[in-house]
């Protein structure tokens, strides 16, 4: 497992859009560091103030990779129970998932304290692929299981980076397990088995922000 | 496969050399745990110890995992009256899973394993379907909140790992079987089970084995991780 800024090894546009929030810091360490400095350059001196607010980095980074998920998920239900295309039989599951994702958003908020991400610009068509995704129940099923299945192996690809804080890593396998409550009762509505084998494979930082990133705003 | 008897071991006897080592292990810790756990009674020459550290913890998933698969084959040998086959399938999956969870830890503890488990299903209807979903999803959700509890007392990532890539199948089997109690509902993520913070029980071993316990006959002692919190 990684144990360098896991950030800070990926796309450089993808971290200044994660980082966005910071950017009265960002752009002040991006001063200070002159301005043809790398966005994975800056982050790494950006996570060292970090630092001071009383997390490791490495906690402090994944919790952040954590929060990302959780708010484009949060959005993603938002999104979603304003219009009126979701099955009135399933309403009340949706209501429930998206409760909790808006829980786990200000749990890992109030965690991360100053350090915390913004909320990401979330495109749920993927640049037109989903265009449908609020109006065809089918369409929306597809990328909630893909969220909740992704969701579930990312914390798990992440608990190893947690275990120097037991409480932290508690709480995130706590939410790992909600996730894949989640994942179940979507495959379900869907028609689905709810698992795939008797093992949940997790999938690396990069895996994970590579399977996000046509949901994220350029 | 061997089919399994509530009152049967789960395979062949242990030597006596073994015995002897878990028997010594025991005597030990009865003062310690003996607060903490119920009492599991004597019925079995056999009991065991847990074990300390990471195999301490592994020995107590499998042993969580060895009342699930005895209680799913169970299931599956006499099934409820009237099973469609859409349950009688997802449950023969589940049982399939809980097996190959039993197994692996078997393997990877080698040696180290605890004794087979001699369990008791006797306050189970196995003819009835609440019974047994009821009795399931208790399984289930203790699994979730054992491991979920269990994490942060491995040292091992790897055993981490292991615990994760298990723990969510738990998780989607505890959603699964309460959706089919009560369909279409919360259920499968209830406010008895995910708190205000959107967070999933997590349980310590003292706990989980107190609530295991009436299904257990052999004495599972484990001085080394009842108290962990």
């Amino acid at each position: 497992m990684n144990t360098q800024s896991i950030l800070g090894q990926l796309d450089p546009e993808l971290v200044s859009r994660l980082v966005g929030n910071r950017r009265g810091l960002f752009a002040s360490v991006a001063k200070s560091l002159g301005v043809f400095a790398s966005a994975p350059l800056v982050l790494a001196a950006a996570s060292t103030e970090v630092f001071a607010a009383g997390l490791p980095k490495q906690i402090v980074d994944t919790l952040n990779f954590a929060l990302t998920l959780e708010h484009i998920e949060d959005a993603f239900y938002r999104s979603a129970l304003e219009k009126e295309f979701i099955p009135k039989e399933h309403k009340e599951v949706f209501n429930n998932i998206g409760l909790h994702e808006a829980q786990h958003v200000k749990f890992l908020t109030g965690a991360l304290g100053a350090a915390a991400v913004k909320r990401p610009e979330a495109d749920f068509t993927a640049g037109g692929k989903y265009a449908d995704v609020f109006s065809n129940f089918d369409t929306f099923l597809t990328l909630s299981q893909t969220f909740e299945d992704l969701g579930v192996a990312a914390y798990k690809g992440q608990a190893g980076n947690l275990m120097e804080n037991g409480d932290i890593l508690t709480a995130a396998l706590q939410i790992h397990s909600v996730e894949a409550r989640h994942a179940a009762i979507v495959r379900r509505i869907g028609g689905k088995k709810a698992w795939d084998t008797a093992f949940d494979e997790p999938k690396t930082m990069e895996e994970v922000l590579a399977a996000a990133k046509p949901f994220l705003k350029a | 496969m061997q089919t399994h008897n509530d009152n049967s071991t789960l395979s062949p006897p242990r030597s006596r050399r073994t015995i002897l080592k878990w028997s010594g292990a025991t005597v030990a810790t009865i003062a310690l745990a003996g607060g903490l756990l119920p009492n599991f009674g004597i019925s079995t020459a056999m009991a065991a110890d847990l074990g300390e550290g990471d195999i301490g913890i592994l020995n107590y998933a499998y042993a969580l995992e060895q009342l699930e698969a005895a209680f799913y084959t169970k299931v599956i040998d006499s099934p409820y009256s009237d099973m469609p086959e859409a349950e009688k399938m997802i449950l023969t999956e589940i049982k399939d899973h809980e097996v190959a969870h039993r197994d692996f830890l078997k393997k990877a503890l080698a040696e180290k394993a605890i004794p087979d488990l001699e369990v008791d299903f006797s306050k189970v209807d196995f003819t009835k379907r609440e019974s047994v979903l009821g009795t399931a999803k208790v399984f289930e959700d203790l699994g979730v909140s054992a491991y979920n509890g269990a994490g942060k007392l491995i040292k091992n990532p790897d055993y981490l790992l292991a615990a994760g890539k298990i723990v969510s199948v738990e998780a989607r089997h505890a959603a699964t079987i309460r959706d089919m109690l009560q369909p279409g509902s919360v259920a499968f993520a209830g406010a008895d089970v995910v708190d205000k913070n959107g967070l999933d029980g997590a349980k310590p071993p003292a706990d989980v084995l107190k609530a295991a316990g009436p299904f257990i006959k052999t004495e599972v002692t484990a001085k080394s991780i009842v108290g962990k919190k």
